[in-house]
């Protein structure tokens, strides 16, 4: 018997994967992705919660957290493209020069 | 399409219970995958496994709506935006093993553990209940129940969405536009180069009598030696397709000389 606490156990690995996935890499588009990730868990979660209290809320917040992540994505990459044609690198340690 | 699946019964049970078991540990190990890979292209297919996998579970948990949007929004644009952009930041474009803070990687497994105990306490203490029966909102009236909530309920965050995308979209051409910093070179002054370089004939195509007929793979000449210049560089990963004026838009100092990374420069690079 699969139960919504399956869906949300596999979700919340995801999430913890995805998360030191970002704090651990440096390269700028792998934290990326590990953010995608964690958003992938997240809609999981609302899904199988949708489906728990038999209401469609859940889909249709899933569905807007896809949204954002879309824009969020291509904002970002449009970020990391510029960032890399000035400094030729992709490494988060790179962009520091708030710093200093 | 995904009625029989929800619908009871002990053979269904089963199949959904082994769905479930293949799904979980295919996008557990696929994600563990994506943080462990060094390459960044590997890490894009790792995660397109996980999305997939996904995409599976929702039709289990009746939303083939967010399955599809799923497959055809991350899997299919999401992801080859990633891959473009790792085509154009050069495909070895990688981190460096080194650690630059003293300590981060053990500290980050540390508090991803943590993290992981703290989450584990909130579900094991919430009470998740069983799933609903079975109802056609989750069934072949999956696509209309979701229209009717997104055009009824929903429809100012709706409309709000296509202003953060029309916002996306403009940001995004405004920060991948490029400024022309010289002028064009006409087709004069690019034969007057190609005479001036020496090797007027066209640089030969890769995989031309080689080994593979791979884009990576250099064309053989016919003193039978290897024709590096036939591999475009992106693929090389001695330089990338930002363009020869890259590094001239760099203010002096900007770059640290010599980064902690050393091995950014150097040719190990992940």
């Amino acid at each position: 018997m699969v139960s919504p606490t399956h869906f949300i156990a596999v979700a919340v690995l995801l999430f913890v994967i995805g998360a030191v996935g970002v704090l651990v890499r440096r390269n700028a588009i792998v934290v990326f992705m590990c953010v995608e990730l964690m958003l992938n868990a997240c809609n999981l979660a609302f899904v199988t919660f949708a489906r728990m209290h038999n209401a469609l809320d859940g889909q249709v917040i899933a569905f807007f957290v896809m949204v954002v992540a879309a824009a969020e994505v291509v904002v970002g990459l449009a970020i990391l493209t510029s960032i890399f044609r000035a400094r030729r690198s992709a490494s988060v340690d790179d962009a520091s020069l708030m710093k200093y | 399409m995904n009625h029989h699946l929800i619908l009871a019964g002990p053979a269904a049970e089963t199949t959904r219970l082994l769905a479930f078991w293949v799904l979980a540990i295919l996008a557990v190990s696929a994600a563990l995958g994506l943080v462990l890979a060094r390459k960044a292209v590997h890490c894009a297919l790792f995660l397109a496994v996980v999305m997939l996998s996904l995409a599976v579970m929702y039709v289990m948990l009746g939303a083939p709506f967010l399955a599809f949007v799923q497959v055809i929004v991350y899997t299919g644009a999401v992801l080859m935006l990633f891959l473009f952009v790792l085509m154009i930041v050069g495909i070895s474009a990688a981190d460096s093993i080194i650690e630059t803070i003293r300590g981060q990687r053990f500290w980050a497994i540390v508090g991803g553990a943590a993290f992981a105990v703290l989450l584990s306490l909130v579900v094991a203490h919430a009470t998740i209940g069983s799933a609903a029966p079975a109802s056609a909102q989750f069934g072949n009236a999956n696509l209309t129940d979701l229209a009717h909530l997104i055009f009824t309920k929903y429809v100012f965050p709706f409309e709000l969405t296509s202003a953060l995308l029309i916002t996306a979209a403009l940001g995004a051409m405004v920060l991948a536009h490029r400024e022309r910093t010289g002028p064009k070179p006409t087709q004069r002054d690019l034969a007057r180069q190609r005479i001036a370089s020496g090797r007027p004939a066209p640089l030969p195509g890769p995989g031309t009598y080689a080994q593979h007929n791979a884009a990576d793979m250099p064309a053989l000449l016919p003193d039978g030696t290897h024709a590096r210049e036939s591999v475009s560089a992106v693929l090389t990963g001695g330089a990338t397709a930002a363009g020869p004026d890259a590094v001239d838009r760099t203010e002096p100092g900007a770059l640290p000389a010599a980064p902690a990374g050393a091995g950014q420069e150097a040719g190990e690079q992940w």
